[in-house]
């Protein structure tokens, strides 16, 4: 199981202070979250993607090529890849690109993304939403996969003979994730393509997610690509700690209670009994994660909201130390008790390329079948 | 013989409320009505004050604490809503709106409502047709021809010039359960009813220039 940290690279004053960032330095800051993430024993960093202030992170191919080129082992990642408002003949080059930097490091989360004006901003109409996600994948799926590509769809200009440069390293794509928060439609489409699943969590009750999820696996085992409790889930979640309880309650109510998303409403008691926030000792935060198992199954990937709400470089990385020294060790060994051995983990390039070429060794490609009749 | 479930919202603020007495008597007359007509009627008053701090923290979240998803659930699985509001500022109030604005935009379509009002004054009584049966309207609910507001006066002999409160309460309620009476329930399911794959690709493919379409 792979556990790691996804930021939405927000710029938000520290209630506490009053300090705000600049854009450098917010940018700067994520890079050395990511850096300390790997330095911990986490397996991914995740980065959003906005186009509107208060966020920074408007290229995360760009941050995440930066960060690929300190760091050894991590895998690199998006929270989310904006798959209606940009270009999918773009998001195939740049993640190829990515890969072949990275070495391999790198999978994606797509997201339908929803701040209205980016829509129209990028020429799109968000109504159009699902619609567009559908068929931009669709689009981005065989881009990385046929060489040549002739398309035609509705909502970008039509390819004659495209071929999207790079080509992804050792000719596998980079894993996709699909990420929802609310929509059916899209765990029905994570479903059709055999792709990872990624419930948002973070801001809906539980039962919800227990639904998306059920949906999912029930859709991955309908659609032939193994059973339902082998389809890839990777689950959102947030956490603040502290050695003891009461001091991660009151350090972390003030940013609670100004957060930009939920700031000002439910209290923090409230907020964490009706989600999947908690605020607590490493004990605390390691019974209510793997409490997560009981509702959606065994899954894949954990990651955690950490950088957010105005908290200072200093904290979050304070916090990183107990994740990774104190929380995962323990969920990683949780979690693989009573896990069952075909229960897969999340696929990695080093488990895409075996898989294609176990694969291949099974069933003849073009290739194989022009040398052969070559030979004859 | 069936059960009818009927849910009625009160969004007085003040404790006792004429906007509640209002919701009872509207619940009362209808009731009679349905059981005279022979059906079983289960009754859920819901006192929009309780919920007051978790609608606003449905506004600012996004998703409904736990009373409120109750509320929300009975709304919308009910087979007719009687709605109750007292008029603030020549409208419904601001508590009944929001409570309206977390319900999901197709929790009403179809289902009878009967719109009633509380004001000081008769003056605001066309605030009932202005503001709160379009905004029903707005929501595809079949909202009864009779409305019923209730001002100061109609508490004791009323104006002396127009229908008295029970009768206009009376009417309402008998409008009401006609509509309740005829109501086949059954709300939709996101995940029950999601769109296959295949189908939604083939909808993308043979919609021409225009995906709606």
């Amino acid at each position: 199981m792979q556990f790691g940290i996804f930021s939405v690279g927000d710029i938000t004053t520290d209630p506490t202070t009053g300090v705000t960032p600049t854009e450098g330095e917010r940018l700067q800051a994520m890079v050395t979250i990511a850096k300390k993430a790997e330095e911990v024993g986490l397996d991914v960093y995740a980065a959003g993607e906005h186009h509107n202030p208060p966020f920074v992170n408007s290229s995360p191919t760009t941050l995440l090529a930066y960060i690929a080129a300190q760091t050894e082992r991590i895998v690199l990642s998006t929270a989310t890849t904006l798959i209606t408002t940009n270009d999918p003949v773009k998001i195939a080059e740049d993640f190829a690109l990515l890969q072949h930097l990275a070495g391999g490091r790198v999978d994606l989360t797509l997201g339908r993304g929803n701040t209205g004006p980016v829509y129209p901003w990028f020429g799109k109409d968000i109504r159009q939403g699902i619609n567009l996600a559908i068929e931009n994948y669709a689009l981005l799926h065989r881009l990385w996969r046929e060489d040549v590509v002739d398309w035609k769809g509705h909502f970008r200009t039509p390819l004659q003979g495209f071929t999207a440069t790079p080509r992804p390293l050792d000719g596998v794509a980079p894993f996709v994730w699909h990420g929802s928060i609310r929509s059916p439609e899209i765990a029905e489409q994570a479903a059709y393509y055999g792709d990872g699943f990624f419930a948002n969590h973070i801001f809906w009750p539980a039962s919800h997610t227990k639904q998306m999820v059920e949906l999912y696996r029930t859709r991955f085992e309908h659609h032939g690509h193994g059973r339902a409790d082998q389809a890839i889930v990777g689950l959102g979640g947030q956490v603040f700690l502290a050695k003891n309880s009461q001091d991660a309650k009151r350090t972390f109510r003030p940013y609670f209670d100004n957060a930009p998303v939920y700031g000002h409403g439910p209290s923090m008691e409230d907020f964490t009994s009706q989600t999947p926030l908690t605020v607590g000792s490493p004990q605390e935060v390691i019974d209510r994660t793997l409490g997560f198992r009981d509702y959606v199954g065994d899954y894949q990937r954990q990651l955690f909201l950490m950088d957010h709400a105005g908290l200072p470089l200093k904290t979050v990385l304070e916090q990183l130390d107990i994740l990774g020294g104190e929380v995962v060790p323990v969920l990683r060994r949780e979690f693989a008790a009573n896990r069952p051995a075909d229960v897969p983990d999340a696929p990695t390039h080093a488990s895409l390329v075996e898989a294609r070429a176990s694969q291949s060794a099974g069933t003849p490609t073009a290739h194989d079948a022009l040398v052969a009749s070559s030979a004859r | 013989m069936s059960t009818k479930k009927i849910v009625a919202l009160s969004a007085g603020l003040s404790q006792p409320s004429s906007t509640r007495l209002l919701a009872d008597r509207l619940v009362e007359a209808t009731t009679r009505d349905l059981v005279g007509r022979g059906s079983f009627v289960e009754v859920e008053v819901v006192e929009l004050r309780d919920l007051a701090h978790e609608v606003t923290d449905a506004m600012l979240t996004g998703f409904a604490p736990p009373a409120l998803a109750a509320a929300l659930e009975k709304v919308t699985t009910a087979d007719g809503v009687i709605a109750v509001t007292p008029v603030f500022s020549s409208s419904y109030s601001g508590l009944f709106k929001s409570f309206v604005d977390v319900l999901d935009h197709k929790a009403l379509t179809g289902t009878p409502v009967l719109v009633a009002a509380t004001g000081g004054t008769a003056r605001h009584s066309l605030a009932l047709e202005y503001a709160v049966r379009p905004l029903f309207a707005y929501l595809q609910a079949v909202v009864v021809p009779t409305s019923v507001f209730a001002a100061s006066e109609d508490w004791g002999e009323g104006d002396g010039t127009s229908t008295t409160l029970p009768e206009r309460v009376t009417r309402a309620a008998g409008e009401f359960a006609d509509l309740v009476d005829r109501h086949q329930g059954g709300a939709d399911d996101a995940f029950a009813a999601v769109v296959p794959f295949d189908e939604q690709l083939r909808r993308l493919a043979v919609g021409g220039d225009d995906p709606q379409a």
